[in-house]
């Protein structure tokens, strides 16, 4: 995943720097995210004109050059991250064939699907969490089928992918599986049951590794046609694509882990509304989760789920992080940290809420030496706030993307 | 939080002290309490920092400072030091209990009462009852033009909806009823509208009906008609008897409704009220409340994409009373409290936003004499806060109502309705007689 990274690196350089002015973050109160995640007193952030990072710190340690554009707030942070989304297909209107492009039901296998071909970034829940603060999202196909399709990675200040590598962070992120009820197919259509779910899972990954070996059978001739359906689980195989598993039943993310253990894959748990039953067995698999909004709705498969799962992932010390998730109606899209905001409620200390939509986010989607941070050489990305940035009556002043501010909305 | 009342005897007044416990009672009603030492915050008077609440036959008798209030000498004190005391929330628009309403057979059914249909020991009651909520109004879906009959719930213990009822004063249940227009119940079949023109159009009929009908009742003897379920419900709602409950998103909708209350002249408020921004100047004329949603972003259904935050700063500028609503299942009842958080963060006042899930709730309802507030005289529905009701940090510790504790964060059973966890979707078991906790 990391050997696109430098090409971006530079074609960033190369394409913002005459867009970019140099500025100066100055908070009172500033989260660097870095260490031991607390935050200084009086805190310098300058943004150079490559819309990097050069300079964080004190107001006693980093002097402010001449012609830097001063921007004063109370709180500064990373930009913040959301784990998952489905933001930029499943559009405002919630209007099928027309905005609604998070999930696709005409078979149910389709990793196939890429994210950028489905992303409408000017959306306006694109522009709505842009402006609360969030400046990368993970998202794109939905959990709802046995594998909806690929997801990206990008910033949302990005408003159409002309230049996938340029464009995104990763314009292939994950492949979207989902396990459970969430992901049968309806009516007499398999998968219709759990058992059934994963034995098409093992029967097209084992078909994926057969196509595998012989993609790389010295004899050139003997090598399949092109598939894009196997080709894009060979990736899978290959550990450089995570399978992102929805799960929420503790036997369905057992079933994940079994699958796992079988195929040996990258594993990213989502949702997971009962892993605190297998807290153990997840901890041994080393296998991270994007958790379920803590307000997502606790019906059906999510009926067992509880507010404190990030307090426990922490206290088990399972790398996590927040996301918005899917949703099917009202509000169409969540807040990213609205969300972590509750698990401080239900016993994730602070300083880790803010880490799961900033650096442990970024840690966990493989992005941590770009955005989730503020150090010299990542990307300018920064929310501005009026105060606690999880509190529900701060408001975000500010949103800085690559240097740019592109808000300065009091929201 | 079964352990203190195995047995609830329906209700015969609103008057809390008819709460009559049969067998071991050992949290006796009857006893007095004295909750010292909490930030009081009545809502409908300043905020008291260290404060003295005495509570009687589930009745606030007395708030007030320390100084101000004396402590009665047979009073169980209660030490809430660092605590909050905040009115019970009261959500105007919910959908807990499974409840439902009207069927598909026609788009307008006021003979239809939801508390036919409500299921008290649905866990979505515990969780209503953890997240702070002392009175609710239940009411079935946005998909008819008239839906059924609403019920005022107060969530005391009980296992039926008799125990929970609020009473109006001739002892029936009290409640309003549930309309909508717009989108939902424009389906086009069935009898349904297919369009906003026909649907008041339908709901006008129905009205001019009912005015014939009341006139006849009016006139007995050989003119009295014979009794029809519909109709009544419609004449209490044209005699302001029963309040109208109406769904409504968007400007034009919104009109449309204030120009049928003008018509009939009957009681409501409005509810959802997306696009109350755009024509608040209109609803304010018509001294029209506005029940409304905050949700974490617009869209989802056309006809919320204008939602705004700021709905609630808009209206409170111009003097419209104003509370705001879960909706539940679209917000869960537990997290309520952020509701008011949002609206103040998009410029409504403080004071206004607390009001907006007490006190203003409680006039909607027709019932802001009784609760809604901390005051002298009135019902002890309250809660114990960890913060202030607007933080996103602050718990709630303690339900009551009408001065008995229905959830306690410290007990376990109580904790996982709060939490969720394996068993928080299922429904409680009932208490009574032959169930022990």
């Amino acid at each position: 995943m990391s050997n696109i990274l430098t090409p971006i690196l530079l074609a960033s350089a190369l394409t913002s720097s005459t867009l970019t002015a140099q500025i100066a973050i100055e908070a009172e109160t500033l989260y660097p995210m870095t260490g031991d995640l607390k935050p200084i007193k009086n805190g310098v952030v300058l943004c150079g004109a490559s819309g990097k990072i050069e300079k964080v710190g004190t107001a006693a340690e980093v002097a402010i050059p001449i012609g830097y554009q001063r921007i004063k707030a109370k709180v500064a942070m990373p930009g913040i991250i959301d784990a998952h989304a489905t933001v930029g297909l499943s559009g405002i209107l919630n209007s099928d064939k027309h905005d609604q492009e998070q999930l696709e039901k005409s078979a149910p296998i389709q990793p196939e699907l890429r994210a950028i071909d489905a992303y409408n970034g000017r959306d306006p829940l694109v522009k709505w969490v842009r402006d609360l603060g969030i400046t990368t999202v993970h998202t794109g196909h939905a959990p709802g089928a046995l594998v909806s399709g690929q997801t990206m990675i990008l910033k949302t200040n990005v408003t159409s992918i002309t230049d996938a590598g340029k464009d995104t962070l990763r314009q292939f992120a994950m492949v979207a599986a989902t396990l459970g009820s969430d992901g049968f197919a309806g009516g007499d259509k398999a998968p219709g049951s759990r058992a059934k779910s994963l034995a098409m899972l093992r029967e097209n990954l084992l078909k994926t590794q057969i196509h595998a070996r012989k993609l790389a059978d010295k004899d050139q001739d003997k090598r399949p046609e092109p598939d894009l359906r196997m080709d894009a689980l060979v990736q899978v195989l290959e550990k450089k694509i995570p399978l992102l598993v929805s799960a929420h039943r503790h036997h369905d993310i057992a079933a994940a882990l079994r699958l796992q253990k079988e195929f040996g894959f990258k594993l990213v748990l989502d949702g997971a509304s009962e892993a605190y039953f297998l807290l153990d067995e997840i901890k041994a698999a080393g296998v991270p989760i994007l958790i379920h909004p803590t307000m997502a709705r606790p019906y059906s498969e999510r009926e067992n789920m509880t507010f404190t799962l990030a307090a426990k992932l922490h206290a088990a010390k399972i790398p996590f992080a927040f996301q918005s998730g899917y949703e099917g109606y009202v509000p169409k899209t969540r807040v990213v940290h609205f969300e972590a905001a509750l698990a401080v409620a239900y016993g994730l200390p602070h300083e880790r809420a803010l880490a799961g939509c900033t650096s442990a986010a970024a840690k966990l989607l493989g992005i941590e030496d770009r955005v989730g941070s503020l150090k010299p050489g990542m990307d300018a990305d920064l929310a501005l706030f009026d105060g606690d940035p999880l509190e529900t009556v701060t408001h975000c002043t500010g949103v800085v993307i690559e240097g740019k501010v592109v808000s300065t909305e009091v929201r | 939080m079964f352990s203190s009342l195995r047995y609830v005897a329906p209700l015969l007044a609103l008057a809390t002290v008819a709460v009559l416990a049969i067998g071991q009672e050992k949290d006796s009603e009857a006893k007095v309490r004295a909750y010292v030492g909490a930030r009081i915050i009545p809502v409908t008077a300043p905020e008291i920092p260290d404060g003295v609440m005495i509570v009687k036959d589930g009745i606030i008798t007395a708030v007030g400072t320390r100084e101000e209030v004396a402590i009665p000498a047979d009073a169980e004190v209660l030490n809430l030091k660092g605590k909050v005391l905040f009115p019970g929330l009261i959500c105007t628009h919910s959908h807990i209990g499974k409840v439902q309403g009207g069927d598909s057979s026609s788009p307008i059914q006021p003979e239809v009462r939801v508390l036919d249909s409500i299921d008290v020991l649905d866990s979505t009651f515990e969780k209503a009852r953890a997240g702070g909520i002392t009175m609710v109004n239940i009411m079935s879906g946005s998909g008819h033009l008239l839906s059924g009959q609403t019920s005022y719930l107060k969530l005391r213990n009980g296992n039926t909806v008799e125990d929970l009822a609020v009473r109006n004063e001739d002892g029936s249940m009290a409640g309003g009823i549930k309309m909508a227009n717009g989108t939902n119940s424009i389906k086009g079949t069935g009898g349904f509208p297919g369009t906003r023109g026909k649907s008041a159009a339908l709901v006008r009929e129905q009205f001019i009906k009912a005015q014939r009908y009341r006139e006849k009742l009016a006139q007995g003897g050989d003119q009295a008609p014979e009794r029809d379920l519909a109709m009544e419900a419609l004449v209490e709602v044209l005699e302001g008897k029963r309040v109208v409950h109406h769904h409504t998103h968007r400007h034009d909708d919104i009109m449309t409704v204030l120009r049928l209350k003008k018509e009939f002249g009957f009681k409501v408020v409005l509810h959802h009220v997306s696009e109350a921004w755009k024509v608040a100047d209109e609803i304010a004329e018509a001294e029209v409340p506005c029940s409304i949603i905050l949700l974490d972003s617009p869209g989802g259904k056309l006809e919320a994409i204008d939602i705004e935050w700021r709905n609630g700063a808009e209206l409170e500028k111009r003097g419209v009373l104003t509370a705001f609503h879960t909706d539940d299942p679209i917000n869960d009842s537990r997290w309520f409290l952020r509701s008011a958080g949002l609206a103040v963060r998009a410029g409504m006042s403080r004071g206004k936003a607390l009001a907006a899930v007490t006190i203003s709730a409680a006039e909607m309802m027709d019932l802001a004499e009784k609760t809604g507030s901390l005051t002298e005289g009135k019902q002890a529905d309250f809660l114990i806060l960890n913060g202030d009701p607007l933080s996103v940090y602050t718990r709630v510790l303690a339900t009551h109502v009408e001065g008995q504790k229905v959830f306690d964060l410290a007990d376990p059973a109580d904790k996982l309705w709060a939490e969720g966890g394996f068993g928080a979707g299922h429904q409680r078991k009932a208490s009574g007689c032959c169930f022990t906790k």
